[in-house]
């Protein structure tokens, strides 16, 4: 399982970059949301990775998933969910404002 | 426990909320109601400096939940210094959005009061994933007022900002998780003692973790490889907003200083002085570097936001001589140049708003209307922030000198802050020359201007000025607060122990 989680961490990192190095606004907010995926996973991860095991007391648990990476991943993502909306309303007042979608706002052939 | 410290994070917050409510139609109650929420933010920042300037730390638990399991705000020298820069920053940037820029757009004073909410609690939070939400509030606060106003050029710059500091935040939290997961903690003061305590084997991550950290700073603070985002952004927001954004750059300065100075000082164990090598020498190079953009600007806002990353140089510089000396030089400089480049924007604006198609192209224009003045101010924020006596810049840099004679690199300093120095006194010289000596006088007489009207303009700038004056006046008692506050860094014993043993009752 450790594995695979940091495959998919890993994928999704180098999808995020190479995504977000792309000269189109809509390319670079996908690549962001990309990253921002990676990163929760990756916090999620800190807490080391076990499955069915509970975050706070129980009387029959045999040992504990760690809460405060969950506490942080939420945290997490609900910033990062504003970011992104964010982001996708600038990239539009942009697309709207410079004619086109390129980051730097230039017509390109 | 005092409650104390807690009311320079909730003040703004309550007071960006009412603001939202109070809608768009009531801008004169919004102003004041800003204006007093500013005001009694210095009095608090005024108050807590007086209350720790002792040594005392004050922590404050959140909930009373003792650290390290709840989130703490810590207030030292250093918390209460910033928090009294960004007041009086607050106040004078605040002073001018009055003039009538708040009203370009709707809500321009909650996002200032959710900026100020934002960089008080990034000062005073002794957490570093609570460090993280802060910066979040004042970056997005910063979306929004960088906005303000609308325009083509700022939606583009504005874009640049937001993308790179989404990749900031993001790797941020790389950061931030990879010490818990290595650590298991992320109060401050706990993962300054659990680093040094840290086994050999956690060393290489811990390491990594933490220069990623350094990264994300450097990238706030506009460091060398890092700095390419902010002349864009700098020059096309809007006067006050820029003037405030003259903090900005400061808390990536402070965080800095602060993760240095805790985490990764002398005692760190496997980490010790982790961002030694890397400080100076990318301190240098983004202070010459800045000058040099300076001198190539052919904007006059552009040529200014070069020059706030050259004093985020010469900033650094000091910090990154690692010695109290320098540490304290560092302090001094820090509000003078915030204060000075502040000035140096909002004159920029009302030089360029004068030149009628000219706007702040450096290229011999139409003489300004109230060029007597305006030039007289021009004189003045080129001095302090060119650094030459008499002005408060001309001690920071001379105390920066003074204390890197003592460093290994000590004529490297010595060359390029001196050698920078030039550049930017050549480019400030040229600048206002063209802009007033070399002015073409029109065919009709300058229609005269309300001198009421420019006085109301220009009394932010006199104001900030006049701060640089008396931190000049008052050169010997700062110098020796700071040298203090510097003392109480280089000791981060005595913050942990406040923290740890300090935070509500076990």
């Amino acid at each position: 399982m450790e594995l695979l989680i940091a495959l998919v961490i890993g994928v999704l990192a180098a999808c995020g970059v190479y995504l977000a190095l792309r000269a189109r606004t809509f390319p670079v907010v996908l690549g962001l949301t990309f990253l921002s995926y990676a990163v929760n996973l990756f916090l999620f991860a800190m807490g080391r990775l076990s499955v069915g095991q509970p975050p706070v007391i129980a009387a029959k648990a045999s040992g504990y998933a760690d809460p405060v990476p969950q506490a942080l991943v939420l945290t997490a993502i609900v910033i990062g969910f504003a970011m992104t909306a964010f982001v996708i309303v600038l990239a539009l007042k942009a697309r709207a404002e410079l004619g086109n979608d390129h980051v730097d706002g230039k017509h390109e052939p | 426990m005092s409650h104390w410290a807690i009311a320079p994070v909730l003040l703004p917050w309550l007071a960006g909320i009412l603001l939202l409510l109070a809608g768009r139609n009531h801008l004169a109650w919004q102003r004041g109601a800003s204006a007093l929420s500013v005001f009694v933010q210095l009095g608090l920042a005024l108050a807590l400096a007086a209350e720790v300037s002792e040594g005392e730390l004050l922590v404050y638990a959140l909930g009373n939940w003792p650290a390290p399991f709840g989130i703490v705000l810590v207030v030292d020298r250093l918390a209460a210094w910033m928090l009294a820069i960004t007041a009086f920053l607050a106040l004078f940037a605040l002073l001018r959005a009055i003039r009538g820029e708040d009203a370009a757009g709707a809500h321009f004073h909650s996002l200032f009061q959710f900026q100020l909410f934002g960089l008080n609690g990034a000062f005073l939070t002794g957490d570093l994933f609570n460090l993280f939400v802060f910066f979040e509030i004042l970056l997005i606060a910063s979306y929004g007022l960088l906005l303000h106003g609308g325009g083509r050029r700022r939606t583009r710059s504005g874009l640049h900002f937001v993308t790179v500091n989404l990749i900031g935040s993001t790797l941020f939290l790389f950061a931030v998780g990879a010490l818990y997961g290595v650590l298991g903690t992320l109060n401050m003061a706990d993962l300054a003692v659990k680093i040094a305590a840290a086994p050999p084997e956690n060393a290489p991550l811990v390491r990594a973790a933490g220069l990623l950290l350094f990264a994300v700073f450097a990238l706030k603070a506009a460091l060398l490889p890092f700095y390419l985002w902010l002349p864009a952004a700098y020059a096309h927001a809007s006067a006050p907003v820029v003037a405030l954004f003259a903090i900005m750059t400061k808390v990536g300065a402070y965080s800095i200083l602060r993760v240095d100075c805790l985490m990764f000082g002398a005692r760190a164990g496997a980490a010790s002085r982790l961002l030694e090598p890397w400080l100076l020498p990318l301190a240098l190079a983004t202070l010459l570097a800045g000058m040099a953009g300076a001198m190539a600007s052919r904007h006059l806002r552009q040529q200014a936001a070069y020059l706030v990353v050259a004093s985020v140089g010469s900033l650094l510089v000091a910090f990154g001589l690692g010695s109290a000396p320098g540490i304290a030089a560092g302090l001094y400089y820090l509000p003078h140049t915030t204060f000075a480049t502040a000035a140096l924007f909002l004159l920029a604006d009302s030089i360029a708003r004068r030149r009628g198609e000219m706007g702040d192209r450096l290229e011999p224009g139409p003489t300004v209307a109230g060029a007597a003045w305006l030039g007289g101010l021009f004189l003045v924020a080129a001095v302090a922030v060119g650094a030459l006596p008499p002005l408060s810049g001309f001690v920071g840099k001379f105390l920066t000198l003074r204390a890197a004679l003592a460093h290994p690199l000590w004529p490297w300093v010595m060359a390029v802050v001196l050698l920078a120095g030039l550049i930017g006194l050549i480019a400030l010289a040229r600048t206002g020359s063209l802009l007033f000596y070399r002015a073409i006088p029109p065919e009709n007489a300058i229609a005269p201007e309300q001198a009421s009207a420019l006085a109301r303009e220009i009394a932010p700038i006199v104001g900030l000025l006049l701060l640089g004056l008396g931190l000049t006046f008052a050169a010997g008692p700062l110098t020796d607060a700071t040298r203090a506050t510097a003392d109480q860094l280089l000791q981060p014993q005595l913050y942990i122990r406040a923290v740890l043993k300090g935070g509500g009752t076990p």
